[in-house]
């Protein structure tokens, strides 16, 4: 038969290298984050910091503004996150389970808005954000992202595959329509909402171009908009700097995925397969 | 409430029964699901919806930025933005940067997220979770963070790129700075960001091929490549299909790379057709924008329809 153990030590040495190579330009950011302005600048670059030290880190939440503009990531993207759980969740049942009129145009449109990029809509959202007197401000970063045709389809998939016999149930003993989804399908939801709440996290947290459009005076500024400024600014020099700014984008959700990683991954291979 | 659909029904005698009561809950059931797919259809109508058909109106238009306090005062001009983009040479040059990315980008992403996949599905036992967390790392992490590290590693003296390069006695190029090589980064570049969502799938798409399959052909002979050929890839097309497709349309959009990297530079050799339109949306050019997001929409449609063709019925 195939020998699952004989001969796989090399294959173990190739991961090991390929890894190694994927996650350096990482290693070297975290570890870069510690140095001194003039250990960057040095000719070879060095791998380990000569005298490690929290200079940048303290520069980034002192002079910087950097708490600023870390909570207001966290906020927008936790009312992003929020938002799309309970509106795709709400809609992604009653297109699943329940009958009503105009359901099937209404599941056709959001589903052919899915291939649609985003630049078509860029322009007009501009104009319209600008329009309702939304630009800089909080409302004008969250609004656009609160409900998603992907979170609809996501949630729709998970509906139809609990068993209808669930909602008869709740019929008959008496229960309103929205109590059987609030009490009876909404807590069975959870591996879907989990997949769909990280997702939404981790595009909330990185989404870059429309806040960096949107967010005009400091006060308003996201982490990666932040970070995109000042890295072609007047601190582009100070690249210590920048590389604390990373390590301090990467961290959140490098670590919202070391813990939902199992679920995330079981999540993602369900939207993907489906 | 019963008891009057009871009592009704009676009354009218002939009628049977279970209709009525059947009528008046598809009505609450009805009501309930408008009810759940309110606020939800109210953003996406204000947010999504609206703008789709809002561009499509201004691809025809001469919007421009200043119009927009007047939005009636516009002027048609048919398909004129649409025969303005193909006559314009930095639109072409634009379109021919995006299917050079997407051409030698596509093949190579799925190459390296089948590989990893692969490898990690049924070559090891041990570490699976530190391997897979290491590729998806780049997936997880903010373009912006990406674009500084990755500056300093392509610079042409010093960067890390070039001194590995250097220890095989090769001089490597100005990466961001020369027009040859600057494609070539973004597209190292974006594989590497990328390839970890490919290999997730392919991991699960993985799971649906079976072991004795595999133990039943090695009995009969074949060999690894013969067995991955004939069994696991005719097995994982609706997968390949899958990334195939979302991977595509991701890169024919491709735009954060070059944004944060080379600004379409140098000498546009990495502006991309959503670049492209992203500039001259900065220039107030609205209506004409509008038309190349909708040229590239269309690119997409075609693209994706080609590769369901291709990898469905072929054999």
């Amino acid at each position: 038969m195939i020998t699952k153990r004989k001969g796989h030590l090399w294959l173990y040495a190739v991961l090991t290298v390929a890894v190694v190579a994927v996650i350096a330009p990482f290693v070297w950011m975290v570890l870069g984050s510690f140095k001194s302005e003039g250990e960057l600048r040095q000719v070879p670059p060095t791998w380990l910091p000569e005298s490690a030290s929290l200079d940048n880190y303290r520069q980034l939440f002192s002079r910087l503004d950097f708490t600023t503009y870390f909570t207001n990531s966290i906020i927008v993207a936790v009312v992003v996150v929020a938002g799309n759980l309970l509106f795709c969740s709400m809609l992604g049942y009653a297109l699943a389970l329940l009958e009503f009129p105009g359901k099937r145009p209404l599941f056709a449109v959001v589903m052919a808005t899915l291939m649609i990029p985003g630049v078509v809509t860029f322009v007009p959202l501009f104009v319209l954000v600008a329009n309702a007197g939304l630009i800089n401000s909080l409302p004008g970063l969250i609004l656009p992202f609160l409900v998603t045709p992907f979170g609809v389809f996501l949630m729709r998939q998970f509906f139809l595959g609990l068993p209808r016999d669930l909602l008869d149930a709740g019929r008959v003993d008496g229960a309103g329509e929205l109590r059987i989804f609030a009490q009876i399908f909404l807590p069975l939801a959870g591996p879907a909402l989990a997949t769909l709440g990280i997702l939404t996290f981790l595009g909330s947290w990185n989404n870059f171009l429309w806040p960096l459009v949107v967010a005009q005076t400091e006060d308003h500024y996201t982490l990666p908009v932040a970070l995109a400024l000042y890295s072609v600014g007047q601190n582009s020099t100070q690249y210590g700097l920048l590389l604390a700014g990373s390590t301090v984008v990467l961290a959140p959700v490098l670590l919202v995925f070391l813990i939902f990683q199992r679920r995330f991954i079981e999540g993602i291979a369900t939207t993907g397969i489906k | 409430m019963t008891a009057t659909t009871t009592r009704r029904a009676a009354s009218q005698g002939a009628e049977p029964p279970p209709r009525r009561p059947a009528r008046k809950s598809g009505l609450r059931e009805g009501r309930a699901a408008w009810l759940l797919a309110l606020p939800f259809s109210l953003l996406f109508l204000t947010f999504t919806l609206w703008p789709v058909v809002q561009s499509l109106f201004m691809s025809f238009t001469d919007t421009r930025s200043r119009d927009l306090r007047t939005p009636f005062a516009v002027a048609f001009v048919g398909l004129d933005n649409f025969t303005r983009a193909f006559g314009d040479a930095k639109f072409l040059t634009s379109a021919g940067n995006t299917a050079y990315f997407v051409l030698v980008g596509v093949p190579l992403t799925l190459t390296m997220a089948l590989a990893a996949a692969l490898a990690l599905d049924k070559g090891i036992t041990k570490f699976r979770s530190v391997f897979r967390l290491g590729f998806y790392t780049p997936v997880i992490t903010s373009i912006v963070a990406v674009a500084v590290v990755w500056r300093f590693l392509l610079q042409p003296d010093y960067g890390l790129f070039n001194t590995v390069l250097g220890w095989f006695g090769i001089d490597g190029p100005n990466w961001l700075g020369d027009p040859n090589w600057s494609m070539p980064a973004l597209i190292m570049l974006a594989s590497w960001r990328n390839f970890g969502t490919g290999m997730i799938i392919f991991l699960a798409g993985l799971q649906s091929v079976p072991w004795s399959l595999h133990e039943a052909a090695a009995i009969d002979g074949a060999n690894a490549l013969q067995r991955f050929r004939h069994i696991t890839l005719p097995l994982l097309r609706p997968t390949l299909l899958f990334v195939s497709v979302t991977t595509a349309i991701g890169y024919l959009q491709f735009f954060e790379e070059p944004f944060v990297m080379t600004r379409g530079g140098p000498l546009d050799s990495t502006l991309s057709m959503s670049m492209y339109t992203y500039q001259q949306f900065g220039f107030g050019n609205y209506g004409y924008a509008a038309a190349m997001s909708y040229i590239i929409f269309v690119v997409i449609a075609v693209v994706t329809a080609l590769q369901f063709r291709l990898l469905r019925e072929n054999t």
